[in-house]
Formats: structure tokens, C-alpha cells, sequence
């Protein structure tokens, strides 16, 4: 087991890398970030000497290794826009955004399994068709249209929840107060994911239903409840969990577009900021930990299939 | 010529099977009819639009009434005929990445799969580093390096796309390569190329098609969250997100639905009919083989 895990982390480490080559070249290509601070009063000699402060002037390759020797010592390096250690300004924003993934997470879970097991148990019926429905209007709802509505429901005629943040201004109102904010951006996350889990999840049960031993199951007269949940649920689970796997770079993307609109203090909303700043050093570290957010769920994923299905083998 | 002929009927009545199993689908047959619609509208929007998407045509936000349909924006512009010029842009940008996106997945997952080998072994590695990447953030990070506008956001979204079709091509590509009438073809020397195109594509058109679909639907969600956040395509011309963007202060969205709900319910209405018709498809056609292709196999574990 853990030989096997060692060798999913060692796989994981070249896409990594990888990712942080393409990332940065990509950027070399937009143009030095020191246009960002250009204007009248910078004069050219100041920019060469900030740009040599910075490392600008050598070669892309060069800036690479140095950058990359740098994370191996734990240093991220420094916003170009304000200074502030890029290790820092993440560590005090992944909480929030971790928050809010895992919450949206955890609902879509709540409801989809349920959902998508009635779903395949009910096939063609009914109810069937209505989950069917509203998973497919889940997933083409686009998330930004979706908050909107909702601000606009909840907060603007409803006047019950509060339309961005996480906390109120200037009033300490506890951990209610977080949960009245979270709620829409929860929603919102979670609405389109479990559209797509829905499906997964109906289509994984129904291809097991058809299976031999769920007919021997059935012959032996232990009941349908029985028969649903210890039986072909448990066998779904490698399904429910591949695509729960799936999703977290797409929670992570989502999460950009739902911070922005709900101003939610997290990774998103920061990121935002360095896109449009062109702030690489953030970007870079901000993208080196997507990605191991990213390998991290894989590998879960991949730790979970061995708990959940003992057939798996470890080679 | 007399095989390439056999070759046409054949794949006709194929059209028509799958076409009588579409059929049956009543929402899908619904989202089919509605897509032409809305597509039809799109396209003659010159001819239909009762105003110059860009012109200044009346007072500035007034509502909806019987000369400006949908009212007009801030600037005292026809929503209406915006909306018509905004679906025009937002089915082309969804429809031109994903031709763009195919193409490479699809070039890229016939090598991948028939030559094996470290160029298989590249090319995946390849793919999983553009799918473990939070797709969004590239996009937005290559939206913000190059210009944003219409036809980069097309680059970009066809080239950030095609790892999914990748790997469903790289299956169905590793599956016909071990078949009958590919080997015979190789034995009797036939080049690579056509062993490629002409052998082993048109056996995987059927996946592949249904797989545009989804691409399609994701494209055009990508395209209007983009232009919503400002990053996508510019305006004054109109996309279905960028009119979206407005709406994002209060004032706007408190009393001004008309500027920000008809886009929004037209993408929903767009997406949703595609993903409906993506899903007929499916079922239409032979469900085991795109089963078998497109589900999450572990072949490249």
C-alpha cells in the first residue's frame, strides 16, 4: 500500500513540474510585468535597475531554475505590485477558498448520490426525468447568471442574506454571520457539480444493476433496500469517487468566477487581482498550488479506490 | 468509386437509424428545434435586428415597450437587437473551439494511440498536466497575456479543450488497432496515413461528435464567464457574458432586469438545448460502443 502510494506521488511530481514549465513560459510571453509600472515619473534607468533587481534581464531559462531552486527553500518570492511574500499573501487565503470548496464538496455529495441512485432505481419514470431535468439545467446554468439570480432573490427582495464577503464590516457576529455568506457562493458551487454527479452516479448504478451478482442478490430474496445500498452502492463508489476527483480542478476554476462575484476573500479573488496586475510571482504560486491541490485529490482518488474496492491491485 | 458509393449508402441508413432513435427523445427533438431557431436567428440577426447593435438608438435604460423589445442599455442602446448580435458571437466562439479543439484531440489521440511507445507515453503525460491544470485559471492567465478579443478567446478555449477528446480518441484509436481489418490493411502495406484517416477516424466519428457536443456547451459557458469577468470578448462588441457584466453593480441588477436577465436565460436556453440534443445522441447512437470509449476507462493508468 504505502509502495503504492510513494509511486502515485513520484508520477505526480513530473506533471507538476511540467505544469510550472508551461505556466511560466506561457507568462514570459506576455511582456515584462515592469509595463505595469511604467509612467511618467519612472524613468528608464530606474526601470533597468528594478528589472536587474528582479532577474528580468536574463534569460527565461535562468529565471526558471532560480524560481524553481527558490520553491525547493520554501521561498515563493514577493508581489511585484506591494512587496508582500507570496507564501504569505496564499497562506491567508487558501483557508477561505479550501473553506468554500470543501462545504460545496461536501453538499454536492449530500444530494447527488441520493439523487443519482433514485434516479437509476426509478429509470424512465417520473422522477427520473425531473432529476434528469434539473441536472441538465444545473450544468448549463453558467455560475456568474446563477449568483446573480440569487443576490437578486435573496438579498434584493427577500433581503435575507448578504450579497459579498465573508463577514460583516465592521461587526462580530461569530460563525452564524460566516454561514449567512456562505451560503449563495455554496449554492452556486455546488449547483452545476451536482448537475454532472447526478448523471454519473445514475449511470454507474444502472450499468451495475445489470450486473450477474446483483441478480443472484436479488434471487436470494434480501430485500431491495438491501440490495441498493450494500450491494450496488458500495460497488458505485469507484464511479462516485472518480468523479468527485474529476471535479476539484473545476471547483477550483469555479471558485475564481464565485469569489469574484460574491467578493469572497479567497485564493480566486486574489488571483483576479495578479491577473490583472500581471503580478507573476503570485500567479506562479498560485497556479504551483492549483496544481497541488489538483495532484492531491488524484492521489486521494487513487487511495480511496483501495480502500473502497479491494480488487485493486498495486503494482 | 463503386466502394466509396457502398461505403455512402451505408452510412445513410446509419443516419437514419440513429435519426429515428433521436426521434423518439421528445425534449431533445424540442432543444433541436429551438437550437435551429435561435442559430437561424443569430445568423440573419442584419436582417432581423430592428437597430444597430452599437447605435445609440434611444434614452438611456428605459424598459421594455413596443419599440425597444428588451428596452434599452445604459448608453440608450436596443437590447434586443444586442441580444441578437450577442448569440451570433457566443455560437460562434462555442462552435469554432470546439472544431479547434476536436482537431488537435483528435490528430493528437490517433498518434497517441496508434504508435504507443514513448510518444504515447509523451503525449498523455502531456494531456495530464493540461487537465490537472484549474482550467479557468489558464484560460485566464492566457486571456490576460494575449489581447483579450473574439479570436483569441477562440485560440484559447480550442487549445486548452482537447484533452478529453484526446483520450476518447486514444481508446477507441488502441481498441480498432487490434481488429481484424486494421491488421489486414497494415499486412497488405497500406500507409500510415491512410490506416489513420481513413480507417480508424470514421470508426470513431460517432463518440467524437457526441463528445463536440459537450465541448460545444462547455465552450460557450467559458466564453461568457470570460467575457463576463472582462476578459473575453471586448466591447462594444456584444457577447451574451459581457452583457452580463454590467449587471454586476447593484443598481443595474436591482432595477434594471431587462439588461441582465434575457442574456442570461438565452445562454441558459442555448446551453441547455445542446447539452439536451448531446445527450439524445448518445442514446441514438449505439450506446455500448460510446459506453466503451468514452467512459472512464483506466487504460492509461
Amino acid at each position: 500500500m504505502w509502495k503504492y502510494i510513494i509511486k502515485r506521488i513520484l508520477i505526480a511530481v513530473p506533471v507538476l513540474i511540467g505544469i510550472t514549465v508551461i505556466e511560466y513560459f506561457l507568462m514570459s510571453l506576455a511582456g515584462s510585468p515592469l509595463d505595469m509600472i511604467q509612467g511618467a515619473h519612472v524613468s528608464q534607468a530606474a526601470l533597468s535597475v528594478k528589472s536587474a533587481q528582479l532577474g528580468l534581464n536574463r534569460p527565461v531559462i535562468v529565471q526558471y531554475f532560480t524560481w524553481l531552486s527558490q520553491i525547493l527553500t520554501g521561498n515563493f518570492g514577493y508581489s511585484i505590485k506591494n512587496n508582500d511574500a507570496v507564501s504569505a499573501m496564499i497562506g491567508s487565503h487558501i483557508g477561505q477558498t479550501l473553506l468554500l470548496m470543501g462545504v460545496s464538496l461536501l453538499i454536492s455529495m449530500l444530494i447527488s448520490v441520493p439523487a443519482g441512485v433514485f434516479s437509476a432505481t426509478h429509470k424512465n419514470k417520473v422522477g427520473d426525468y425531473s432529476l434528469m431535468g434539473l441536472s441538465f439545467l444545473g450544468n448549463s446554468i453558467p455560475s456568474f447568471f446563477l449568483a446573480m439570480l440569487l443576490i437578486y432573490i435573496f438579498t434584493i427582495k427577500l433581503n435575507l442574506l448578504p450579497s459579498g464577503g465573508m463577514t460583516t464590516l465592521g461587526a462580530n457576529l461569530g460563525n452564524g454571520d460566516v454561514v449567512a455568506h456562505m451560503i449563495m457562493p455554496v449554492i452556486v458551487l455546488a449547483v452545476s457539480m451536482t448537475g454532472t454527479n447526478i448523471r454519473y452516479i445514475r449511470s454507474a448504478v444502472l450499468e451495475i444493476l445489470q450486473q450477474d451478482y446483483l441478480r443472484t442478490a436479488r434471487a436470494k430474496g434480501i430485500g431491495h433496500f438491501k440490495v441498493i445500498n450494500k450491494h450496488a452502492l458500495r460497488n458505485a463508489m469507484v464511479s462516485v469517487i472518480t468523479v468527485f476527483g474529476m471535479e476539484i480542478p473545476t471547483l477550483f476554476g469555479g471558485a475564481i468566477i464565485v469569489e469574484q462575484v460574491f467578493s469572497w476573500p479567497g485564493l480566486g479573488l486574489m488571483t483576479m487581482t495578479a491577473i490583472i496586475n500581471r503580478d507573476y510571482p503570485v500567479i506562479m504560486g498560485v497556479s504551483l498550488v492549483a496544481a497541488l491541490v489538483v495532484l492531491l485529490g488524484n492521489l486521494l482518488t487513487d487511495i480511496l479506490y483501495a480502500v473502497v474496492d479491494p480488487t485493486i491491485q498495486y503494482h | 468509386m463503386g466502394f466509396l458509393q457502398k461505403k455512402v449508402s451505408e452510412s445513410e441508413s446509419y443516419g437514419h437509424i440513429v435519426w429515428r432513435r433521436f426521434k423518439r427523445h421528445k425534449v431533445a427533438l424540442a432543444s433541436l428545434i429551438v437550437l435551429v431557431i435561435l442559430t437561424v436567428a443569430a445568423v440573419l440577426a442584419p436582417l432581423i435586428a430592428p437597430n444597430d447593435p452599437n447605435a445609440i438608438a434611444g434614452m438611456f435604460g428605459s424598459a421594455p415597450d413596443s419599440k425597444f423589445l428588451l428596452g434599452t442599455d445604459v448608453i440608450g442602446r436596443d437590447v434586443f437587437s444586442r441580444l441578437l448580435y450577442a448569440m451570433r458571437i457566443s455560437l460562434l466562439v462555442g462552435f469554432m473551439a470546439t472544431v479547434i479543439s476536436t482537431a488537435v484531440g483528435v490528430v493528437l489521440g490517433l498518434i497517441s494511440g496508434y504508435f504507443g511507445g514513448w510518444i504515447d507515453m509523451v503525449i498523455m503525460r502531456f494531456t495530464d498536466m493540461v487537465m490537472s491544470f484549474p482550467y479557468i485559471l489558464l484560460v485566464l492567465v492566457a486571456a490576460a497575456i494575449f489581447q483579450p478579443g473574439m479570436w483569441n478567446i477562440i485560440l484559447i478555449l480550442g487549445f486548452v479543450d482537447w484533452p478529453g477528446v484526446a483520450r476518447l480518441v486514444r481508446g477507441s484509436t488502441l481498441s480498432l488497432r487490434e481488429t481484424n481489418f486494421v491488421k489486414s490493411s497494415v499486412v497488405s502495406g497500406m500507409t500510415k496515413r491512410h490506416i489513420l484517416f481513413s480507417e480508424i477516424l470514421p470508426n470513431t466519428v460517432a463518440p467524437i461528435l457526441i463528445y463536440a457536443t459537450l465541448v460545444l456547451a462547455v465552450s460557450m459557458l467559458d466564453e461568457a464567464a470570460l467575457s463576463f469577468l472582462g476578459m473575453g470578448v471586448q466591447p462594444p462588441a456584444p457577447s451574451l457574458g459581457n452583457m452580463l457584466n454590467g449587471a454586476q453593480s447593484l443598481t443595474i441588477l436591482t432595477t434594471k432586469p431587462w439588461l441582465w436577465v434575457p442574456p442570461g436565460l438565452t445562454l441558459v436556453v442555448l446551453v441547455i438545448s445542446i447539452n439536451f440534443i448531446g445527450d439524445a445522441l448518445r442514446d441514438a447512437i449505439d450506446p455500448t460502443t460510446v459506453m466503451n470509449s468514452g467512459g472512464l476507462s483506466e487504460a492509461d493508468k
